[in-house]
Parts: structure tokens; C-alpha cells; sequence
């Protein structure tokens, strides 16, 4: 793997790992209104 | 499985020679992952805003309350849904999509990723869609979700698309399951205004695919789906696009007929599709020659996705505003 590729690499895998992380925050904020509207009723 | 067609570039194997052993393998410097606005399109994002908004007008229209927060979910899960069943699809697809003008640029067939990391995303996002929906708003609106997208994918995209020229009829029902999944979100019963809803949309695929299908027919001909214009011929497609046309029009009046609708939805529906059939009537009673711009063919189209946003948008309104 060349640097150009290695850094190619690297930058897609940190964005990917970005928005996996985005996403999963914002079902941990989902899940906790979901439990709250429910434990509510 | 299908094989073949949408093999990723990035991911091509090569012949590697290591102390003499001779290996078929995936060249590390090519194993590059792939970027997240890839596994964005293979959603089918612009399907989604239909799908999305036909179940939000479901939802806002059922009698009774849901929470926003619940809403919010149940819309949410629609939407995953039709994005897992449209990567499924894709992965599906792919070796056909490669064929065509209008489906080349999507991230298979261009190998922007491997087919089977398409076909994983797709089951990932199917399931998370059907379990959040059963565990936070009701597992009748999950049943109905779960058993869409199977027939989206087994029905439609694998069984009745490559085999039959009636796979829009029937297939099209798939695009007709969000507003009633909306509905029954907030009333966890089927009744028959959602399944009029569901009807109507039902109804309206046929004239709406085929005015696409009659100008991309070459596509669909080189790829071997035998879709309408190629099986059975224009002239055919053209009249029964002016049936389900002239059918639409009682059918989507239906839900004021029966009382599940105030005059607001009910007039709108009588314009909306009155001036639908008016379209389709040029396109069903005229023969295209070489070199046609398919002018009529092209706007009957257009109107046709302006007219389920306008129909869907009048019934919430009707609802909201002057119930």
C-alpha cells in the first residue's frame, strides 16, 4: 500500500467510524425518549 | 445468487506469488473501505422521500393520538426499511442495473463496494427497521413492515420482475404499504380507510412506471426484464395505462365517498385525478414514431409523482385543518 493509498484508507475509515458513531448516539437518545414516553403511559 | 456484473473494481482479485505458492486474493491496496455516502445511495434516498412522506400522511390522517416521540420512531423505521429493501434490491440487481442507462451510475454496478457488503447493510438495516418498530410503537405495524419488505424483495425484485410484464401491478403494492404502516402505527388495526389509501397507490403505479417504461424500453429490452412496453408491446402498455388511469380517479374519491374524508380531500381528489386522466389520455391513445421527444409520456410522469404528494398532502390537510 502506497502513503497516498494508506492515507486514503485511513480517511475513509475515520469518516465511517464518524458517522457509525453519529448514528449510534443518536439511537442511544432514541431509546432513552422511547423508554421515558413508555414508562410514562 | 446471482453473479456476475456488478463486480467491484476495488476489490478485483489478482494472482499473488509468495515463496511460490500461487494465490487468488483481494489486493490489500485495493481493499479501501467504502465511503459512507456509498452505502447513503444505495438507500435509494429519492424513492425514500416518497416513501416517507405517503407514511407521514398515514400517520398524520389516522383517527386517535400517537406520540411525537413514537411518530418520530415509527417513521423512522419506515424509512430504514425502505432503505434496506431498496440495498437489497441493489445487491439483487446489480448484474441488471449495469445494463441500463438509468441505473449504470449506482454504487454496484460503478464498484464502489462489494456486492455482498450491500446485501449485509441491506439485512442490517431490514431488521433493526422491524424489531425498533415492534418493541417501540406496535408489532402489527412491524408484521405489516416485515412482510413489505419480503415483498419487495422475494416477490417483486426476485420472483415477479424478471419473469412476468404484470410485475408493476402486482409489485407495485410494495410502494403501497408505507401510509398504511403509518396508519396503524397510531391505530394498531387495519380498517378500510388504510387500506383504501393503500389501493389508491396501488392504482397509481402502473400509469406511473410505465410512463417511465415507455421511454426506457430499450433499457429494460437489453437488460431482459420483460417490463410492459417490451412484453407486450406500446400499444397495450398505452391502453391499460389509461385504464388504471380512468380507475384511479373513482378509486381515490372512495375515502371521501365512505365518510372517512371531509370535502377538502374529497374535491382535491376529483381535480388532481381528473386532470391525471387528462394527461394519460394523450399518452394512451397515441402512437410514438422514430425519433419522438415523448413529450406527453415524460410529463404524464412527472405529474404522476406531484400528484401523489398533492392527493397525500390534501387528506392530511383535510384531516388536520378541517376535521
Amino acid at each position: 500500500m502506497t502513503p497516498d493509498e494508506k492515507e486514503e484508507f485511513d480517511r475513509r475509515r475515520r469518516q465511517r467510524n464518524i458517522v457509525v458513531g453519529l448514528i449510534l448516539a443518536g439511537f442511544v437518545v432514541l431509546f432513552y425518549m422511547i423508554t421515558i414516553v413508555q414508562m410514562s403511559d | 445468487m446471482k453473479t456476475g456484473g456488478g463486480a467491484p473494481e476495488t476489490v478485483r482479485p489478482f494472482r499473488i506469488e509468495i515463496d511460490n505458492v500461487t494465490t487468488t486474493a483481494a489486493p490489500i491496496a485495493t481493499q479501501l473501505p467504502a465511503d459512507w455516502r456509498v452505502f447513503f445511495a444505495l438507500t435509494k434516498p429519492k424513492v425514500m422521500r416518497l416513501v416517507v412522506f405517503t407514511a407521514l400522511c398515514g400517520l398524520l390522517a389516522a383517527p386517535g393520538a400517537i406520540h411525537p416521540v413514537i411518530g418520530f420512531t415509527a417513521i423512522l423505521c419506515i424509512a430504514l426499511a425502505a432503505g434496506g429493501a431498496g440495498a437489497l434490491n441493489q445487491w439483487w440487481e446489480a448484474d441488471i442495473d449495469a445494463k441500463m442507462k438509468r441505473t449504470a451510475r449506482r454504487p454496484l454496478p460503478l464498484g464502489k463496494l462489494r456486492r455482498e457488503d450491500a446485501r449485509d447493510f441491506g439485512m442490517l438495516l431490514s431488521g433493526t427497521s422491524i424489531v425498533i418498530m415492534g418493541l417501540a410503537v406496535n408489532w402489527l405495524s412491524a408484521t405489516v413492515l416485515a412482510f413489505s419488505i419480503f415483498f419487495y424483495v422475494v416477490i417483486y425484485t426476485m420472483w415477479l420482475k424478471p419473469n412476468t410484464p404484470q410485475n408493476i401491478v402486482i409489485g407495485g403494492a410494495a410502494g403501497a404499504f408505507p401510509p398504511l404502516i403509518g396508519w396503524i402505527a397510531v391505530t394498531n388495526e387495519i380498517t378500510a380507510m388504510p387500506l383504501l389509501l393503500f389501493a389508491i397507490i396501488f392504482m397509481w403505479t402502473p400509469p406511473h412506471f410505465w410512463a417511465l417504461a415507455l421511454w426506457v424500453k430499450i433499457d429494460y429490452a437489453e437488460a431482459g426484464i420483460p417490463m410492459m412496453p417490451v412484453a407486450r408491446g406500446e400499444t397495450t402498455t398505452r391502453r391499460q395505462i389509461l385504464v388504471y388511469s380512468a380507475l384511479l380517479l373513482p378509486l381515490s374519491v372512495l375515502p371521501w365517498w365512505i365518510g372517512g374524508t371531509g370535502a377538502a380531500y374529497g374535491l382535491s381528489a376529483i381535480a388532481l385525478s381528473g386532470l391525471f386522466l387528462a394527461l394519460s389520455v394523450p399518452v394512451g391513445l397515441r402512437t410514438s414514431v422514430e425519433g419522438d421527444t415523448m413529450r406527453p409520456e415524460k410529463r404524464l410522469f412527472a405529474y404522476s409523482i406531484l400528484y401523489l404528494f398533492a392527493l397525500f398532502g390534501a387528506l392530511v390537510i383535510d384531516r388536520v385543518v378541517f376535521a
